[in-house]
């Protein structure tokens, strides 16, 4: 795959707030990679800097290998979809739609051509005439990005774009979104804060966190190797034991020594380990390392989330089993249900 | 909500006393001709008659042509104003726009005999342009010098409802349209201008009605012999004392406001 897009060591300041404190990242052809992180983490600082709406303080953007941070967002083969649409309300849906040709003084008839087979990708097909401000939030979510995409840019830009949808609604369009993309095969950059929508949908996960990348990696990659212990409580549940690497595939944690399948931690280093709470089994305390009493059990709707307490701490555990509170139980786990990451200083 | 809605009873009884009595009082002298007493009324046209005589459609028209042109130079100007002030930052606009109103904190009378200070004669201009060692020109008395104080007068009629328009204006509009690869020239004329027009009407409609009914600045900056809509109406209720026809006039010219108004919100929601 081909890198089309490389930011090396981005700053942005906003007033005497550092928002982005070194960005590294390489964005590949017909990727969709995902912006995930809270809430004010500088996604969409970053994307705004890849669209040209605001300029990094230090730091390359190269485009193709060409260096474009100065280059005004009118001259990017970039097209955005804002988080609040941002269509334009003197015009209608065709002409929203149709406002990027026109301004490259295409063609009526290739023009109208095209307006109709954008139509026709998102669903709206017959929707020429009306208002935009007449239209759900849905449909204009899909005006959005067809006025985007009519433009053929190399890369798609979406801030946060299901945010203002309901959550059935949301389901669809994470579908659809994903659908689109493999049709016109270009590269989408999508910003959330939601880490069921990121890891459903993309390629590529970027995990931000107060203006660093905390890791960059498959979806799997962010769920199973969280690399810290900010990717592993922000994405899913999970259970995080300080622990002592005693050698290569050998961790030690709650007095007890555990085989894992980690390597290249220098030998005794302090860790921390990740145990998502559905890799727990429950078993009969007889012969098991970890041991403690049920302390609550909550019904979830598919599984029941149930809280042991060991001696050291609460062990979260998702089990489609039912087990009743006050009974001792064993707690089992294999090697590559562990995982042992750097511990955050 | 319902105990404050009694609070605007009062409002209305006064705003009837004040406007609405004088409104029926003006149409009762329009449609007859029984003088300034209010006994022995009889109902007639001829007021309204009177005012197709051409001495009184050319005030009108040159009333017309004077209004368009003084809207159309405060459009230009207010809108250029508007438009820069809306570029800085919150705090800078607010000041910005308290100081395009300043001088309607001034009575008009003595803004309007700042002008002929600087306008007349010996005035200021005249005594630069003799500095600069140029002919002085004669410029009171003359459309231009009606031009200029109403211009100045009824600018921030037009600056305020454009900056509004403007300044409440969504920045991802703007973002929207170089996004999609219009310049920053594109953009104004696309998207920005478009999006102000509703100011931009609110302001058209205002200077042409405060130029339109005007009479102290022609009187005063135009000279004695200068007649416009305003200082006809003002001569008949003043001078002439013929309310009637003082009367008629008004309505004949608040009838074309109404109608100039109307048809230029049609436009615009044509436009939409
Ligand atoms: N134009 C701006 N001026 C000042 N501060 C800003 C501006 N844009 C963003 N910020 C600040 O930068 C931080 C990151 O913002 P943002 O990139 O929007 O985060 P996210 O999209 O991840 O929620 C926030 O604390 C926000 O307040
Ligand atoms: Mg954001």
């Amino acid at each position: 795959m081909n890198t089309l897009i490389e930011l090396n060591n981005i700053t942005k300041t906003f007033d005497d707030q550092q928002v982005l404190k070194g960005i590294n990242l390489k964005i590949y052809e017909n990727e969709f990679l995902t912006l995930l992180g809270p809430s004010g983490c500088g996604k969409t600082t970053t994307l705004r800097i890849i669209a040209g709406f605001d300029e990094p303080d230090c730091g390359e953007l190269l485009f193709g290998g060409i260096e474009i941070s100065k280059l005004p967002p009118y001259k990017r083969e970039v097209n955005t979809v804002f988080q609040k649409y941002a269509l334009f309300p003197h015009l209608d849906v065709f002409e929203n739609i149709a406002f990027g040709l026109n301004i490259k003084k295409t063609e009526k008839s290739v023009v109208k051509q095209k307006v109709e087979r954008m139509l026709e990708l998102v669903g709206l097909s017959g929707f020429e005439k009306r208002d935009v401000t007449s239209l759900s939030g849905g449909q204009q979510q899909r005006v959005a990005i067809a006025r985007a995409l009519i433009n053929e840019p190399k890369v798609l830009l979406l801030d946060e774009p299901l945010g203002a949808l309901d959550a059935k609604l949301r389901k669809e369009m994470q579908f659809e979104l994903k659908k689109i993309q493999k049709e016109v095969g270009i590269t989408f950059i999508y910003v959330t804060h939601d880490q069921e929508e990121a890891l459903s949908m993309s390629d590529t996960v970027v995990v931000m966190n107060d203006g660093y990348i905390q890791q960059i990696g498959t979806p799997t990659d962010v769920y199973n190797e969280p690399e810290n212990r900010f990717v592993a409580s922000f994405i899913g549940e999970s259970n995080i034991i300080e622990g002592v690497m005693i050698r290569d595939c050998l961790v030690s944690f709650d007095d007890f020594e555990f085989e894992c399948v980690d390597k290249g931690f220098k030998d005794n280093e302090d860790v921390e380990v990740v145990l998502r709470p559905e890799d727990i089994d429950i078993v009969s305390p007889e012969g098991a390392k970890l041991t403690g009493t049920v302390e609550s059990v909550v019904f979830k709707g598919v599984h029941y989330e149930i809280m042991v307490k060991s001696k050291y701490r609460s062990y979260m555990i998702h089990t489609t089993d039912f087990c009743e509170e006050g009974r001792r139980v064993g707690l089992s786990f294999g090697p590559e249900d562990i995982h042992v990451m750097w511990k955050m200083v | 909500m319902r105990y404050f809605k009694k609070l605007v009873r009062p409002y209305i009884a006064w705003s009837a006393v004040v406007i609405i009595i004088p409104l029926i009082m003006m149409l009762l002298y329009a449609f007859t001709n029984s003088g300034n007493s209010l006994l022995n009324i009889q109902f007639t046209f001829e007021n309204f008659k009177r005012f197709a005589e051409p001495v009184y459609l050319n005030v009108f028209l040159k009333s017309l042509k004077l209004g368009l042109l003084t809207v159309a130079i405060c459009l230009v100007l207010g809108y250029t104003l508007a438009y820069i002030i809306a570029q800085f930052k919150e705090s800078t606009q607010n000041v910005l726009i308290l100081l395009v109103t300043v001088p309607m904190w001034i009575n008009m009378l003595l803004r309007t005999y700042a002008w002929i200070s600087i306008l007349s004669d010996n005035g200021l201009l005249n005594a630069l342009l003799s500095k600069l060692g140029l002919e002085p020109v004669s410029m009171m008395y003359t459309d231009f010098a009606v031009m200029i104080g109403q211009v100045c007068d009824f600018l921030p009629f037009m600056i305020i409802p454009i900056h509004t328009s403007l300044s409440k204006m969504d920045k991802s509009f703007i973002e929207a349209s170089y996004d999609l690869g219009a310049n920053p020239v594109q953009t104004f004329f696309k998207v920005v201008f478009k999006l102000s027009i509703p100011g931009v009407l609110n302001g058209v409609i205002m200077v042409f009605l405060l130029s339109i009914s005007t009479f102290v600045i022609p009187k005063l900056l135009g000279g004695g012999q200068y007649v416009l809509m305003g200082n006809l109406i003002e001569s008949q209720f003043v001078s002439v004392g013929d309310w009637n026809f003082g009367s008629a006039i008004s309505i004949i010219l608040a009838v074309i406001i109404l109608f100039a108004i109307r048809w230029m919100k049609k436009v615009d929601a044509a436009d939409n």
